[in-house]
């Protein structure tokens, strides 16, 4: 049985290193802990200075994603004991600088993704007077798995793509676009496509797929993309025979 | 704020098409024209009965369709198997010019040769 | 201490992409021999086209041509592309469902279906090729 695990985070203190560093912590094992529970054992415990996100403990809030032994997680919702025997090494999330230890930056997603209106966006706003925008369940159904989303970037990690080409809108970013595109309420797919049908869009991804094995949600952001990619191919096939102007 | 935008789609889908035709069509050739003669498990097409249907309308057709598209696939691919692989982002409009450039020449090449 | 640290401007620490990315895990180097099997596309367009120039230049050439097909070498070879064109084929036709939704009818069809069609079109396209070159 064991007692112990050993649990090897990446530190990284810029008023004390110039590059980041392992540290090492042996950490009580108990069979229902997840790897936050160990990092929440080392913080109370061991070594209070040691600093990472997490928040609903219980996968639904997307603040505690690290890579743990190289692969993106959610630490809340990764046991201890598929680890075992160890070391459990975890690491901030790969693609985002690192401001502290486990805490990544995450400003450039949030840009991202105000850049593909990730709302309803309408030529014409019903007065409420009028009622509610009515929707049947195949009408949900179209963009239901997009809504999923926890924009826990665990894709983002995952995407070689985005690690290489940091213009790269990623994963999510695109998935969320489609959430929009595809609800019947929505009118801005056209408005949408101008952003996402460029270089830095879709079509610098290549079908990797690791962001879809990765979401915690199985959203599948890779097949949200390769479906957009036809889309727009249709779209620029339409632009040819009926040219609209400006495009 | 609207983007022109880009070219790609047209790209991507050679790249498709290639791929596909591809996928579906060149294992049975592969094995029928390539393999399975050469390892003594069938008798090779003869070359009358391969004249016959490489000069007819729908095998010109057909190599027209497949030659070339299936060198646009792969120029498109490997562009960016070099670009993201190799991280070769500097040298990208010269990749372009020779992965796109060698697939136009071949395919024109085949183009000429199919049709003769 | 770190001597390079500016107190309320600490550098945050952005981790470079090494050349050989692809070899960190098994799906990154599964995906780049992926790719790399348009190569073999390639080279199976390109040596149809020879064939087709060997028949067209006559009865020699083309015999030259069988023998070099014919060599052990050859063969080898032939049977290295032949394996990386059936992973392009089963990669392919299994990523297609994920780019498309098929429907019939006004319902979406399962992925499961999807991929069964894209079977369903290399058995029938493979059979076109054997009858056009053996019946």
């Amino acid at each position: 049985m064991t007692d112990t695990v050993t649990v090897e985070v990446r530190r990284y203190r810029p008023e004390q290193e110039a590059e980041p560093t392992w540290q090492s912590y042996q950490v009580p094992y108990r069979r229902e802990w997840m790897v936050l529970d160990a990092l929440n054992y080392i913080k109370d415990q061991v070594d209070g200075t040691l600093s990472f996100r997490w928040s609903c403990r219980m996968g639904v809030c997307g603040s505690c994603g690290m890579m743990v032994n190289g692969t993106p997680a959610l630490t809340c919702a990764t046991y201890l004991e598929t680890l075992l025997p160890g070391p459990v090494r975890v690491e901030p999330l790969r693609g985002f600088p690192v401001i502290r230890d486990l805490v990544g930056d995450l400003t450039d997603f949030l840009g991202k993704l105000r850049r593909v209106s990730p709302w309803l966006v309408r030529e014409t706003e019903r007065p409420p007077a009028e009622g509610e925008y009515l929707q049947t369940p195949e009408q949900l159904a179209e963009y239901k798995r997009y809504s999923m989303c926890i924009n826990c970037l665990l894709c983002y990690a995952a995407c070689p793509i985005y690690e290489l080409e940091p213009e790269f809108l990623g994963p999510a970013v695109i998935a969320l676009a489609q959430r929009y595109n595809l609800d019947s309420r929505d009118e801005g797919r056209e408005a949408r496509m101008d952003e996402l049908s460029q270089h830095d869009g879709i079509w610098a991804c290549t079908f990797v797929g690791e962001c879809s094995t990765v979401c915690p949600k199985d959203v599948d952001p890779a097949g949200a993309i390769q479906r957009y990619k036809l889309d727009a191919a249709v779209s620029w096939v339409a632009g040819l025979v009926l040219p609209r102007s400006g495009k | 704020m609207t983007r022109r935008r880009s070219q790609e789609p047209g790209l991507w889908l050679l790249f498709s098409a290639g791929g596909t035709l591809g996928a579906v069509f060149l294992p049975a050739l592969v094995v029928l024209l390539w393999v399975a003669p050469a390892l003594g498990w069938m008798a090779p097409p003869s070359p009358e009965r391969l004249a016959a249907v490489a000069g007819g309308i729908p095998g010109r057709l057909f190599l027209s369709a497949l030659i070339p598209l299936a060198l646009y696939h792969w120029a498109h691919r490997f562009r960016y198997t070099l670009y993201d692989g190799l991280q070769l982002y500097h040298l990208n409009q010269l990749i372009a010019v020779l992965t796109y450039g060698v697939a136009t020449v071949l395919s024109v090449g085949a183009g000429i040769l199919v049709w003769r | 201490m770190n001597p390079a640290y500016r107190r309320y401007h600490p550098k945050w620490h952005r981790a470079g992409m090494p050349i050989f990315w692809w070899l960190r895990s098994l799906p990154y180097a599964r995906f780049i021999a992926r790719e790399l099997t348009s190569m073999l596309v390639a080279y199976a367009a390109v040596l149809l086209l020879v064939q087709v120039r060997a028949l067209d230049a006559g009865p020699e050439s083309y015999a030259r041509f069988t023998a070099w097909l014919g060599s052990t070498p050859v063969v080898v070879w032939h049977l290295a592309v032949l394996a990386g064109l059936l992973f392009h084929t089963l990669t392919w036709l299994h990523l297609a469902p994920r780019a498309m939704v098929v429907r019939l009818g006004g319902r979406r069809v399962p992925d499961a279906m999807v991929l069964l069609g894209q079977y369903a079109a290399w058995a029938g396209a493979s059979a076109l090729v054997a009858w056009v070159l053996l019946a």
